[in-house]
């Protein structure tokens, strides 16, 4: 690729364009459709390893490899965090505040893509010169020639941009207390003086045989009680239900029995008394 | 091939980014296809380093990934406190100067 002006790529480039851009705009549709933030985030990391390997194949080798440590290892990371943080409630309402607000969206993405597609097609770019001749004394010695006389000053500037988002960062999420913290026995007093619930909450997993905590502890009437279990557990909707466990045991062992003896159900009030716990 | 298509694919990129932008409203999410957005442009400066033939347009998607990190470090952040004060990271619930 050394030539002044080409006017085709390899056919293995075409290739590798083609497999790896099926690849990337799928995973761009699923960072946009998927309902939960880390599938989401996921299928943009997969985006932007896609990316990189374009970047590479673009003689970009310094920025396929600053892609793939900032990018998908440190900002993608960034995000699976917050995730993290923020996530209990993270999945989308599928509520719509604006009336038909999402198909006007959607119909307003597909202008603009015509639009610069078109524009793209319009503009006479049959031929192109590529990167050999300006990669030949090493991408990563050009690429530096040029940032530190060309563009000195934007890079200055960048370390100025750098410090501020960090300082910013830390005064936006450090939080100043502006009371004393209350005291355990003051929390007690409260409690008190409010009487909603006096004791402190019951355990999770009291059940004979389960113990883990996603699992309600049952009632003396055998329904779970939702104190038992963390409020982040019951907004992801992970809470077990096992209180139907022991009487569907119940039920199984009668049948084998039944099973085992040749009895056919002929009575059935051992039956009806354990449906009737259930309830 | 002509690198011409890294140009259409930077553009669907983009286009499927700003539509997510539109559509989605969990905070995080709409984050996510800004970032799309600007790995799409990144791709298009590239792929014009290439057919000019100079490093100018790298040096441009250079500057754009590290404003890119700035901007992802202070918009978390962001997205942090607001999920603190509202407790969602929902941007419709982001409404207290609506009339």
């Amino acid at each position: 690729m050394s030539g002044l002006a080409a006017y085709s790529t390899s056919g293995g480039e075409a290739f590798q364009f083609w497999v790896l851009g099926t690849v990337a705009v799928i995973g761009a549709l699923c960072t946009v459709f998927m309902r939960r933030a880390v599938h989401s985030a996921l299928c943009l990391a997969g985006t932007m390893i896609v990316l990189a390997v374009f970047y590479l194949a673009n003689g970009a080798y310094f920025l396929g490899v600053v892609q793939i440590v900032v990018y998908t290892g440190a900002i993608m990371m960034l995000f699976l965090f917050v995730v993290m943080l923020v996530g209990v409630t993270a999945a989308d309402s599928l509520k719509e505040t604006i009336k038909g607000q999402r198909w006007l969206a959607l119909l307003c993405g597909l202008g603009f893509g015509i639009l610069l597609i078109g524009g793209i097609g319009n503009a006479s770019l049959s031929e192109f010169s590529g990167i050999g001749e300006a990669n030949a004394g090493g991408n990563v010695q050009g690429l530096a020639a040029r940032l530190f006389t060309t563009y000195v000053f934007a890079f200055e500037i960048t370390g100025a941009l750098l410090i501020t988002a960090a300082v910013g960062a830390m005064v936006l999420t450090h939080r100043e207390r502006t009371e004393r913290a209350r005291t355990q026995r003051e929390l007690a007093e409260q409690r008190v003086r409010e009487g909603t619930y006096l004791p402190p909450l019951p355990a999770p997993g009291v059940y004979a045989r389960h113990n883990a905590v996603d699992i309600a502890g049952l009632l003396p009437d055998g329904t779970p009680s939702d104190l038992t279990v963390s409020k982040t557990l019951r907004d992801r909707g992970q809470v077990r239900d096992v209180s139907q466990e022991a009487i569907n045991d119940l039920r199984a062992m009668e049948q084998r029995a039944e099973e085992r003896l040749e009895r056919k159900a002929i009575d059935p009030p051992t039956f009806k008394r354990a449906e009737e716990a259930s309830k | 091939m002509n690198p011409v298509n890294y140009l259409y694919l930077a553009a669907l990129l983009f286009t499927i980014g700003a539509t997510g932008v539109l559509i989605r409203r969990n905070a995080i999410v709409v984050f996510m296809c800004v970032e799309l957005m600007l790995n799409a442009c990144n791709l298009a400066f590239v792929a014009f380093s290439r057919m000019h033939g100079n490093l100018d347009g790298q040096v441009i998607a250079f500057f754009t990934m590290v404003v890119a990190a700035a901007e992802v470090v202070v918009g978390l952040a962001i997205i942090v406190s607001l999920f603190r004060s509202r407790h969602s990271a929902s941007v419709d619930d982001a409404s207290l100067m609506k009339l």
